[in-house]
């Protein structure tokens, strides 16, 4: 795990983390570290229990165990999807303003978020019903870098954005974690891009979890445990098979 | 009886306060709430017609106990709040059409005219100006939260505290609407201008001003109406109201099919 160097102050340290809901166990006694800096791939077949991780770190569901936050950690968040009605009369814009105002954000906040994801002034004035999946999501993540986050929780961010949307998102965040020294935390399930961004991977399924490198843990062994069965991947290409 | 300027003010803070809480009940899928926890003030009418206070204050005791009740039960159970909603808010009606009789529970079910003094005119209006305060001061709280609770706990917001406010000033603009409107229709005060904005506007602070005008519109129309009609001016406000949803309807079918069209091409 992690490098031998001197120790750097963690993003976060988990410690024996248990979720379960109605008597059932989701997440089993699960350990791991995030070192600053790093990009945390979590990885692992529907119903495994990644967005349930996610909403646990952020504090949202109740969970055993030790979940510690370096002082000081400002997160952003990008939820999976939002539980809103369609036909809501909130503009992206509306949604952005209110994000700013609420982590009293400077100035300047929300503009320099869009350019960040690159959506334009004009797409957010609409509801955000209206918006297409690719316009949502980057106004998701928009949301999320206001307020100068530290550590960004991201899950699935590039569900239902188009190839050269999702490569261009990817690389503004890679960017921003060289840059800001942010620390990422993403839930994936594209893992060439896994393979390509992660420092580090989280591999969660039903009774087999896995942390380490993506070249030690994404084995085609390992793969094929988690998923169940065979899954092909392309360390270089850009594109999904 | 003459339309006096007690009932003219009242009419229009209770309206705008209802007009502004009633676009976050509308958004939060409130709807149904609205109507069942008005029920709530019944029982507490009708204690306080026998222990011979003023029947408000028994309502708005009442409201603000069922209020809680329901966020705490909530909060600790994982039952949905429809349900609870619907066993807590019924068992509140039976109780109170027992302890209530007659007139007085005409009266406070459908609403009544009677003559407002102004200490009760006072008080509707300092409770009026603080729903109106506390919507505008945490509004943004209330988007975010309201467009995902995740989101709004990570920006630092208590979630679970928040909705406890809104709940309070929710149960605060229906004991506004109390008197005029009676129990049965207090609700449709806060949904349906509401209802009306959300259909015809396109950005948050376009819903929050016509729910506004609609909504003040609605009280002050309604209660000169039943000046002029000599009708309980509860049921005129309500028909006001609804005569502008049903307004809304035409208009907001073309839009949305016009903006259907802008999408598709």
């Amino acid at each position: 795990m992690g490098s031998s160097v001197e120790a750097r102050p963690l993003a976060l340290e988990v410690k024996g983390l248990s979720v379960g809901f109605d008597g059932t166990t989701v997440i089993d006694q699960l350990s791991f570290d995030v070192p600053h800096r790093s990009a945390l791939a979590i990885i692992g077949p529907n119903g495994a229990g990644k967005s349930v991780l996610m909403k646990a770190l952020i504090g949202v569901l109740p969970s055993k165990g030790d979940i510690t936050w370096e002082a000081n950690t400002r997160i952003g968040y990008v939820p999976q999807k939002l539980d809103i009605e369609r036909d809501l009369p909130i503009t992206g814009g509306d949604f952005l303003r209110a994000k700013a105002a609420v982590v009293r954000a400077p100035k300047g906040a929300v503009e320099d978020a869009l350019v960040l994801v690159g959506l334009k002034p004009e797409s957010v004035q609409k509801p955000i019903g209206a918006l297409s999946g690719g316009q949502f999501q980057r106004l998701l993540v928009a949301a999320a870098f206001i307020g100068q986050p530290t550590v960004l929780l991201l899950d699935e961010p590039t569900a239902g954005v188009d190839e050269p949307g999702q490569d261009t998102l990817n690389q503004t965040l890679e960017r921003l974690r060289n840059e800001r020294g942010l620390t990422i935390l993403y839930i994936s399930h594209d893992l060439s891009v896994v393979y390509q961004y992660a420092t580090n991977v989280l591999c969660l399924s039903r009774g087999h979890t896995c942390f380490g490198t993506p070249k030690t843990v994404l084995t085609p062994q390992l793969l094929q445990d988690l998923y169940g069965a065979k899954v092909a991947y392309h360390v270089h290409d850009d594109a999904r098979p | 009886m003459t339309l006096d300027l007690n009932a003219i003010l009242l009419s229009i803070g209770a309206g705008a306060a209802a007009g502004l809480v009633g676009c976050f009940a509308v958004m939060r899928r409130m709807t149904l709430a609205a109507d069942a926890i008005s029920h709530i003030a019944l029982p507490g009418i009708g204690v306080a017609i026998l222990l011979r206070i003023h029947p408000i204050i028994g309502g708005v005791a009442a409201l603000l106990v069922g209020t809680l009740l329901v966020w705490g039960i909530e909060n600790r159970t994982r039952l949905a709040t429809e349900t609870i909603i619907g066993v807590v808010f019924s068992t509140a009606l039976a109780i109170g059409s027992l302890i209530t009789s007659g007139d007085q529970l005409i009266e406070a079910l459908f609403g009544g005219v009677g003559h407002l003094t102004t200490l009760e005119t006072t008080f509707g209006l300092v409770f009026a100006l603080g729903v109106i305060v506390f919507v505008v001061r945490q509004r943004q709280r209330l988007v975010l939260a309201l467009v995902s609770p995740e989101i709004a706990q990570t920006s630092g917001i208590k979630v679970a505290r928040l909705n406890l406010y809104f709940l309070l000033v929710f149960a605060l603009t229906i004991a506004l609407g109390l008197r005029y409107l009676g129990v049965l229709l207090v609700g449709s005060l806060v949904i349906i201008p509401a209802a009306t904005a959300k259909r015809l506007a396109q950005s948050l602070r376009g819903m929050l001003l016509i729910s506004i005008f609609f909504s003040v519109a609605s009280t002050t129309l309604g209660t000169g109406l039943s000046f002029a009609l000599h009708r309980a001016p509860g049921s005129m406000i309500v028909l006001v109201a609804a005569s502008f949803f049903v307004l809304s309807l035409l208009r907001g079918a073309g839009g949305r099919a016009a903006s259907t069209r802008a999408n598709a091409s």
